[in-house]
């Protein structure tokens, strides 16, 4: 009996956030698996929040991501106010998402210009990419340094910021901290402009990801900091109502929990699926910045993601912008969150999809109950799914030139792995 | 290429949020610059190039909590001339170092419906525990002028200067009134290392010690005064137990 069988592995894949590893095995010409194996150990956030006051979740679990502590931070904020029946809005929800344009502006230069673009120029780092390109990667750099000064300004510093707290912030900026992000975002807005045009000329190989897409939508704003949780498939609920429409599940095949739908099937988060629930909602620059790279109102290409991200970029500076401009600090930098028993819901859009939080927790405030969910647990089938679509129609491919395609088709949804909350160390697969 | 040698560096990364080494990826000024002094030979988060050690210097981020990273850490240790531990994980075990206070057991069967697929260590310990390091960068995350003075230290062959003292050096020198005397405010800036810049008394709110303790710190007059502000052993308990809890000096005053 002759079979000709073929493996690829990365044991530690590169340009990622966090620690993963890729295997994918094919046998007589047909791919037999695909793994994207998370070796992150498990940090076990949600069994030691136990216990802790229900002012501490903001801080605690910003120390889940280095890259979206914004995220952490935001999510755990809304779901502890909604369990105490507390909202916060006006300026303090205007700083917030502020802060959080912060973080999307940092997080995506990062991944756009030194993460991902290198795979379509041909270079192993950004590093190896200024040397030819060293004006482009120097904007890139100074796009993010955009960002990490918004961080800095609203929230003291750019990784695991100091100012945000349960009920909005210790102390509230004064106009002279804000106003000087102006010129900075003018800036920004032209270099994210740039950026939307520089990575439309990329070569984008011809795919379609037939996922269902989810994300959150707000009545009048592209989402970021809060919405209702919609989905391409029909999904339409609040935030409270999240685990009625998805559910995690461990996998024996996977080092990870998965998330997906209650039937089983695999759905993404992140920036395809926000842009093409969200198109009308963009603001009429990126919306224009878009149809000029070529974009429709729906992208399903993985590899464009690269060009969502960039007008994503452009929505960020745009809306810091308008905060900024408009910006006159709040009589009280927050408002008060006494405890009571309950369980409160909070999701937001970290940069890389929808990161979901819930807490119980008792009358004097301490926290019972823990669960984060975060978006590369949930999106991690898909990319599986992703992989095997892809690998199949290139086995006629080196194995290097294989294995850097399949590389890039992961960074195309820009995992997170430290963002495991409960990702799982690799494990041998007991067959 | 010159043929004078160029030094070389490698990140690594064991358990860990990532953003220590994201630090380094945050010198947006300093990057290109720094490209050329130095050889990033070993940094995925940023290249997919390896090359193969040894190392000069080697950047450690992460505490360890696998068997596997035992193992790993011995490598690095192995692999490098220069071993540089940054962060509050790679230096006290950080905040998943809670799990030495608790049942780890427990812990895994909380968060995962199968606990017999987890692999894991009942302690989260700093590298120091199992390979001798050369230098430490506190913080959770580090400073970014910190490790730039680090670096900058171990290029030019002379030894990093980071201050050893606390955060209330800090808070006079930036002429923040103190928040606990001020306004009641526990703040643990008495016993935490400088080095962020007294960020936190700044934004109206007490220090928590992300920075892990002083070289020499009183635990014995902090608890007092913590006690005198009004703080309960619980909540006092709480604020020493988060990213440094298992650094001595933070964990006498918590226990």
């Amino acid at each position: 009996m002759t079979h000709s069988t073929r493996t690829l592995s990365v044991g530690e894949l590169s340009r990622i956030e966090g620690e993963a590893a890729m295997h994918v095995a094919v046998r007589d010409g047909l791919v037999e698996d695909v793994r994207l194996q998370i070796y992150e150990p498990p940090r076990f956030f949600e069994a030691f929040l136990r216990g802790r006051a229900h002012t501490e979740p903001p801080d605690i679990t910003a120390r889940i991501c280095g890259i979206c502590p914004v995220a952490y931070q935001m999510s755990a904020c809304q779901a502890i106010e909604d369990a105490c029946g507390v909202r916060v809005d006006g300026v303090l929800r205007d700083l917030r998402r502020l802060l959080y344009c912060g973080e999307w502006i940092e997080s995506h230069a990062l991944h756009v210009y030194m993460l991902h673009a290198p795979d379509f120029l041909g270079y192993p780092s950004a590093v190896h990419m200024a040397r030819d390109h060293r004006a482009v990667v120097e904007r890139g750099l100074d796009l993010k340094k955009t960002g990490n000064e918004i961080l800095t300004a609203v929230g003291g510093r750019a990784i695991h910021p100091v100012n945000v707290r349960v009920g909005g912030f210790h102390r509230a900026p004064a106009r002279a901290e804000i106003a000087p992000l102006r010129e900075r975002l003018l800036r920004g807005r032209d270099a994210a402009l740039d950026t939307v045009r520089w990575v439309s000329t990329f070569d984008f190989p011809d795919v379609h990801g037939d996922w269902e897409l989810v994300s959150l939508r707000h009545a009048t704003e592209y989402p970021i900091l809060d919405g209702r949780v919609v989905s391409s498939g029909g999904v339409d609920v609040a935030v409270r109502d999240w685990e009625s429409s998805f559910v995690e599940s461990h996998v024996a095949h996977s080092t990870a929990l998965h998330g997906q739908r209650p039937d089983g099937a695999h759905y993404l988060t992140g920036p395809l699926a926000r842009y093409s629930l969200n198109f009308d909602r963009l603001p009429a620059i990126a919306q224009a910045a878009a149809r000029a790279a070529g974009l429709g109102e729906t992208c399903r290409n993985p590899f464009q993601s690269i060009v969502v991200r960039a007008v994503e970029l452009l929505v960020a500076c745009e809306e810091a912008l308008r905060i900024v401009e408009r910006y006159e600090p709040p009589d009280r930098p927050f408002v008060d969150v006494p405890p009571r028993a309950g369980r409160g819901h909070g999701a937001s859009e970290a940069p890389r999809g929808t990161l979901y939080h819930r807490y119980d927790i008792d009358a004097d405030g301490t926290v019972t109950a823990a669960l984060i969910v975060p978006p590369t647990a949930q999106n991690q089938a898909a990319i599986e799914d992703d992989l095997r679509g892809f690998v199949a129609p290139r086995l006629h491919l080196s194995d290097e030139e294989l294995t850097r395609q399949c590389e890039m088709a992961i960074r195309n949804h820009d995992p997170c792995i430290s963002c495991a909350t409960h990702f799982l160390d690799l494990v041998v697969e007991r067959r | 290429m010159s043929a004078v040698a160029v030094p070389s560096l490698a990140v690594w990364k064991f358990s860990s949020c990532d953003g220590c080494q994201l630090t380094l990826l945050d010198c947006e000024d300093e990057l290109l610059a720094l490209a050329g002094r130095v050889r990033i030979a070993h940094f995925l988060e940023a290249s997919r190039a390896v090359e193969a050690g040894p190392y000069d210097v080697s950047l450690v981020e992460g505490s360890i909590t696998t068997p596997q990273d035992v193992e790993r850490i011995q490598h690095v240790r192995d692999v490098s001339g220069t071993v540089v531990a940054i962060g509050a994980c790679a230096t006290a075990g950080g905040i998943q170092a809670l799990r030495n206070f608790a049942d780890a057991g427990e812990y895994t069967s909380a968060v995962y419906a199968h606990p017999e697929y987890i692999t894991t260590l009942a302690t989260s310990t700093p590298p120091s525990a199992h390979i001798a390091v050369d230098f430490e960068l506190h913080g959770c995350p580090i400073d970014r002028g910190q490790l730039l003075e680090t670096l900058g230290a171990l290029l030019a062959g002379r030894r990093p200067r980071i201050a050893a003292h606390s955060v209330c050096v800090e808070c006079k020198r930036r002429g923040t009134p103190c928040v606990m005397v001020a306004h009641g405010v526990p703040c643990l800036g008495p016993i935490t290392r400088a080095g962020c810049g007294a960020l936190c008394p700044a934004y109206a709110r007490g220090c928590f010690g992300c920075f892990g303790p002083a070289d020499t710190v009183n635990a014995a007059s902090m608890r007092a005064e913590l006690a005198r502000r009004g703080a309960t052993p619980e909540a006092m308990l709480r604020l020493l137990r988060t990213f440094n809890a298992t650094a001595p000096g933070f964990r006498e005053v918590g226990g």
